[in-house]
């Protein structure tokens, strides 16, 4: 339960970061918070030569809003991501969900940026940033580019960062008026990972008709996803018993539930479609 | 690869008010090097992946696993141990209670609880039960039933409020 012997470098600029990681390839490995990185050495399940540590590098931390954009630094932590005013008022998903997040001591040392770039199935941001529809904004030493949501995760651990890349921020389109949220999960103890969950988002007018529907799931499936026939059956109705059976029955047709130590596909289905229900039950409260 | 790594830092901390200079290897996590070279045994290893919470101690004031944070990655930082939480009597009022309320019985997480307890009654003084039992879901005991550790940290955290 101890790591394998690996060298440390703490960087000093984000494109000491980026040289390095160019020089070592496949044998280093960024430590942001490390709250999911250090178990896996712990474990020995990746034995890296050289840990590259960003977590000194103020600019890639922070919360700020910019225009009609909540933009969060890759390196933030949980814990201020939680007690932030401006994720409350602008991205009450993530405020919804960050209680989720692990236990208090983990979010205290975890990073935003680091859970998307790990991309655990399990985990809650990337489902929250896919219902979201927020951007990754990457560095590579040849320049930066963008990427959304819906592209960045790509299976199983796997996103779409490539090799010397570094995930730098999120930027997430900030709450409107009449959007509405929820998050739920069910996990055998609070703060352990999901065995399913959904984070939702809608638009409700003022006789309650529900439109622009997203439904993100998380630990459905290997990556999170959203369930696009689900929030079709929803969309134009108030969200009515009538319109949460027709979603649950679309959301059987399309899922394609993974297996894991803790659930079946078919447990995981039925989990979903309860949360479906509870979620809408949210949504139009 | 030829290029040579550091696999040894060379690291200046403080620990429980007291100035440490060591040099660590890279892969020391904080509570072997708080155990192993300091001598500080107090605060327990459990299951070594950030499950179990028997090894929370309080880095710059904040609640971390010990054996999910690297020494070297605590260059610069203060730590606090439950040595150093006890001995400075900051948690004399939650160690009487748990005491009093039959919070242990082997005692191996009362470490990592008393250090999470002393955050939540510090942060949270106006928390319930369910606030309480949520914010200490992270740290496992397999004596108590937890019931009696609630109550402790309950017990206290009104105390504190009151009398602030």
């Amino acid at each position: 339960m101890k790591p394998t012997p690996f060298g440390y470098v703490k960087a000093a600029s984000l494109p000491q970061a980026l040289d390095l990681l160019a020089r070592h390839g496949e044998e280093a490995q960024i430590l942001a918070g490390g709250q999911s990185l250090i178990p896996t050495l712990n474990m020995r399940l990746s034995a890296p030569r050289l840990l590259i540590d960003i977590s000194g590098l103020a600019d890639l931390s922070g919360i700020a809003v910019a225009g009609d954009i909540l933009r969060i630094g890759a390196l933030t932590r949980h814990a201020e991501v939680e007690k932030s005013e401006l994720v409350a008022r602008h991205a009450p998903l993530i405020a919804a969900a960050m209680p989720h997040v692990a236990h208090p001591a983990i979010r205290n040392r975890g990073t935003f940026g680091g859970s998307l770039a790990l991309a655990d199935p399990a985990a809650e941001l990337p489902a929250c940033c896919l219902a979201l529809a927020a951007t990754m904004i990457v560095q590579a030493p040849s320049g930066s580019r963008r990427i959304a949501a819906r592209d960045f995760f790509k299976g199983l651990f796997e996103t779409a960062l490539e090799a010397g890349e570094v995930l730098t921020a999120i930027e997430i389109p900030i709450a409107v008026p009449g959007q509405v949220f929820a998050f739920e999960e069910l996990a055998r103890r609070h703060g352990d990972y999901a065995i399913v969950g959904i984070a939702a988002t809608a638009r409700k007018a003022a006789d309650g008709t529900l439109s622009d529907i997203r439904l993100a799931y998380l630990n459905l499936e290997s990556r999170p996803v959203l369930a696009g026939k689900a929030a079709a059956a929803l969309a134009g109705t108030t969200g009515d018993a009538a319109a949460v059976t027709a979603a649950q029955d679309a959301l059987a047709g399309e899922a394609s539930p993974h297996a894991d130590l803790n659930a079946t596909p078919e447990t995981r289905l039925h989990l979903a479609r309860v949360l479906l229900g509870r979620a809408v039950a949210r949504l139009i409260a | 690869m030829t290029e040579s790594l550091p696999l040894n830092l060379p690291i200046d901390l403080t620990v429980n008010g007291e100035r440490i200079s060591a040099t660590v290897p890279a892969r020391q996590h904080l509570i072997d090097f708080l155990r192993e070279t300091l001598s500080l045994t107090g605060s327990h290893i459990g299951c070594e992946h950030g499950v179990c919470g028997a090894c929370s101690i309080r880095v710059n004031g904040a609640v971390v696993r010990g054996c999910l944070t690297l020494a070297v990655q605590c260059d610069g930082a203060s730590v606090d141990t439950i040595e150093g939480l006890s001995d400075s009597g900051a948690i004399a009022d939650l160690q009487s209670a748990f005491h009093e309320r039959n919070a242990l019985q082997c005692g191996f997480c009362t470490p990592g609880m008393l250090a999470t307890g002393y955050d939540i009654v510090r942060r949270l003084p106006d928390a319930d039960e369910a606030r309480i039992r949520r914010e200490l879901s992270g740290n496992i005991c397999r004596c108590t039933g937890y019931h009696a550790i609630v109550d402790a940290i309950e017990t206290v955290a009104a105390k504190r409020g009151a009398g602030a």
